[in-house]
């Protein structure tokens, strides 16, 4: 039984115990391309909410996320939320098939190495970044979080002007 | 009271059967081809029974991190990367030690380490292990402070 416990548990993607507590560094900025052409600056989306959202179309709790993404940015965006999707896809293609596949509605960006560093190390899927309006990181959530946990830390940001 | 202990026997059951079921996924290796990240670092200090170290997983998470000596084929899960798994291992003996690994997300999600091993076991290999990263390989291996390379 205590196998099947522990089995039970490690059977289901979402570790509130690993998401780190909350932080207050400035958010490192990075200029990345975008799967539909174009670039993106994370600094042009200062003076709103960010969930910079590291992921990949493999990741299984990713997936499952997704569609929660897609709810809160329909939500909250009007009220200055903006989600950011980093793929770290080896390439495009699967990510646009995926994109269209789940009726995204947030821009997704293709990730690098140096950018995964540039955050502390993005070690594992998915981890989100929730960032202020100042460009100040707010929390790190590792592995699949309760879109509960997300929607009380975006209304808790969506509140500072 | 039958009725309080047959609705007790039906939640015990079904207990049961998600947990076995959990199971069921997180045994699809062997238990005894499962290897720790404690008993890899011990065995990699030692410098004795040195295996091939084979990451299978995500080649932006090796860029970043990844086991020092170990070298990128996969990913596991598309046959693409299983057939750079195969075209690394072709040559070897088919008793040499190797090492498989991940650690993109949670044992039980992982779509690359399972194929990978099933790929050395069809082509005949008998001494593989494969290191068991529960949650991810950051939290299981770079932040438990082991040694660590990036770049290629």
């Amino acid at each position: 039984m205590g196998v099947g416990v522990y089995s039970y548990r490690h059977s289901q993607g979402s570790r509130p115990d690993l998401a780190t507590a909350k932080q207050h560094r400035p958010a490192p900025d990075f200029t990345l391309p975008l799967i539909d052409g174009g670039q993106l600056h994370l600094s042009s989306y200062r003076g709103k909410v960010v969930l910079l959202d590291f992921w990949a179309t493999w990741c299984v709790p990713c997936r499952e996320e997704t569609p929660h993404f897609v709810e809160l940015q329909q939500r909250y965006g009007g009220q200055g939320l903006q989600i950011i999707g980093v793929s770290m896809d080896d390439g495009t293609e699967p990510v646009r098939a995926f994109y269209q596949q789940f009726h995204m509605n947030y821009p997704v960006v293709m990730g690098t190495a140096d950018v995964g560093a540039a955050y502390g190390g993005v070690l594992g899927l998915p981890i989100a970044f929730l960032i202020d309006r100042e460009g100040h990181i707010y929390a790190k959530h590792i592995g699949a979080t309760d879109a509960a946990v997300f929607d009380k830390d975006i209304a808790t940001l969506l509140q500072t002007p | 009271m039958r009725t309080a202990r047959r609705s007790a026997l039906l939640f015990l059951f079904a207990v049961c059967l998600i947990s076995t079921q959990a199971f069921a996924q997180w045994s699809s290796i062997a238990p005894g081809r499962l290897i720790s990240a404690e008993d890899l670092v011990k065995m990699l200090q030692s410098g004795k029974d040195k295996p091939l170290l084979l990451q299978v997983g995500s080649h932006m998470l090796f860029l970043q991190a990844h086991i020092p000596g170990s070298e990128y084929v996969g990913p596991g899960a598309s046959e693409a990367g299983l057939q750079q798994l195969r075209k690394r291992v072709e040559s070897l003996p088919r008793n040499k030690f190797i090492v498989l690994y991940c650690g993109c997300c949670p044992w039980n999600h992982c779509p690359n380490v399972k194929p990978a091993d099933d790929a050395l076991h069809a082509l005949g290999f008998t001494n593989v292990k494969v290191l068991y990263i529960a949650d991810n390989f950051g939290t299981n291996w770079v932040e438990k402070g082991y040694p660590t390379a990036k770049g290629e």
